[in-house]
């Protein structure tokens, strides 16, 4: 399979990149590692004349935990994530970079450009959402940031305008006796998952919930929060019952696509078993116990 | 957009080698790989990012080499199935695969060997559970798998005794 002939540039500086992805317009794109667009450009999706080789640009693959904050470099890949000093402490992250496709996949994909194509069924987006995570952008206007929660604007649409690009994802470092998981469930390793699971909890010292913030993936053209699930969470011991609640509400706000990955209901009732354990495990994590696992396959 | 796109010349290292060439932006690493250089080990299996069987190692990772433009390995150092084996011999996991019966039909062995050197690179023992999360982006449609991870069990034995 071959994609429709495209011109080929590499720009050295991310200044060069946004003049000329400005100046190509809108039938230019960034590629990074490819592992979403060039499947895309074989199955001749979408027109583009020129792509823009942002992979190698410098600086822009670093993790760096800060005082009070996070910081992932757009183009750090999902393994090397997975592998960061980040991932061993907040394992949640771990769960998403780990869970991605198989290794060979995970080795080129970046966070950047995960986030950028919008994709309903990927994984960083929503699970960004459990960490109220804010992406910093730069583009011809200079630099701007925007709240995860407002990125994705639709299925395969960002807020990102012609020109700019995803620099990093930023987020605050959760408070003591926080934990979190993020559960997915594929068909197979390199399948998109079905759908998928991310809750981020925070307990006091009695361990009753004292913060919930939950999201729900491939479910909705973006991703799914409920301002009632996460205010379902707090006050509770997040015992079986208290998620099966919580999960109750959010997945009335689901409306998970009927495709070959399985009908509404089916979908529904993963979503039932997935937002339980993710509520267990993020519980069991905010206690101090480690726990490792990521998204199931068969 | 006119048919005509203009070449970019790339040098490339497989396996040692360093080749230059001039390519079109939309030649796939593999295509490259096995028209231009004539590896044809690294085999072409579904095309669309699933099946694993042209998985190559690129700086040292494991890559699937239908996913990737030529372009894009520019400048780097790739690993294809046939850098494996030396003048000494078969590399201690061809040998396995051999030994053990860890290939029928042998379409997805090229993949399933460069993901399995990838794993043994890092972790010298590893468990089932390693072997087959390391597998998991490699499909053998002959359904091999069982002989496939105890190929890597006895690979990864004969590489720490040597």
């Amino acid at each position: 399979m071959y994609p429709a002939p495209f011109r080929y540039h590499r720009p050295d500086s991310l200044d060069a990149a946004i003049k000329l992805l400005e100046r190509l317009g809108d039938m230019a794109k960034p590629i990074a590692g490819g592992q979403t667009l060039v499947p895309m450009l074989k199955l001749r999706m979408g027109d583009v004349n020129d792509l823009i080789d942002i992979g190698r640009l410098p600086g822009l693959a670093e993790i760096q935990i800060n005082d009070n904050e996070a910081r992932i470099g757009a183009l750090a890949t999902h393994a090397t994530i997975a592998a960061s000093p980040l991932a061993e402490r907040i394992p949640s992250v771990r769960d998403c970079a780990g869970g991605i496709a198989d290794l060979q996949v995970r080795s080129r994909g970046t966070i950047g450009g995960s986030i950028s194509t919008g994709d309903p069924s990927t994984d960083w987006a929503p699970f960004l959402h459990t960490l109220r995570a804010v992406v910093e952008i730069q583009g011809p206007a200079g630099q701007r940031e925007v709240a995860i929660d407002d990125f994705v604007s639709d299925a395969y649409t960002t807020v990102l305008k012609t020109g700019e690009l995803v620099t990093a994802i930023r987020f605050p470092l959760p408070p003591p006796r926080s934990g979190g998981a993020y559960i997915g469930y594929k068909r197979a390793a390199p399948a998109y998952p079905t759908c998928a699971v991310g809750i981020q909890l925070t307990l006091d010292e009695a361990g009753v919930c004292s913060a919930a913030r939950c999201v729900l993936s491939a479910v909705a053209s973006t991703p799914v929060t409920s301002d009632a699930a996460d205010a379902a969470l707090v006050g509770t011991g997040v015992t079986e019952e208290d998620l099966k609640a919580a999960g109750e509400l959010i997945i009335a706000a689901a409306d998970p696509p009927e495709d070959v990955r399985g009908s509404a209901d089916y979908k529904r009732s993963v979503l039932r078993g997935l937002f339980l354990q993710a509520g267990t495990k993020a519980r069991q994590r905010a206690t101090g116990e480690t726990i490792e696992g990521s998204h199931s396959y068969v | 957009m006119s048919e005509f796109v203009e070449a970019v010349d790339i040098e490339v290292t497989v396996n040692g080698k360093t080749y230059q060439r001039s390519v079109e932006p939309r030649l796939l690493l593999v295509e490259f790989l096995r028209e231009e250089l004539g590896l044809t080990g690294t085999h072409i299996g579904c095309d669309t990012s699933y099946c694993g069987a042209c998985t190559i190692h690129m700086n040292g990772a494991p890559v699937k080499s239908c996913t990737l433009f030529a372009v894009q390995a520019d400048g780097q150092t790739l690993t294809t199935v046939e850098g494996l084996a030396t003048d000494a011999g078969l590399h201690p996991l061809q040998k396995a695969f051999s030994e053990h019966h860890g290939l029928q039909c042998g379409y997805c062995t090229p993949g399933m060997l460069m993901s399995a050197k990838a794993l043994l690179e890092r972790n010298p023992n590893p468990s089932d559970k390693e072997i087959k999360k390391q597998i998991a982006g490699n499909v053998c449609r002959c359904t091999g798998y069982q002989n496939i991870i105890k190929s890597v069990h006895a690979a990864a034995a004969e590489m720490r005794e040597s």
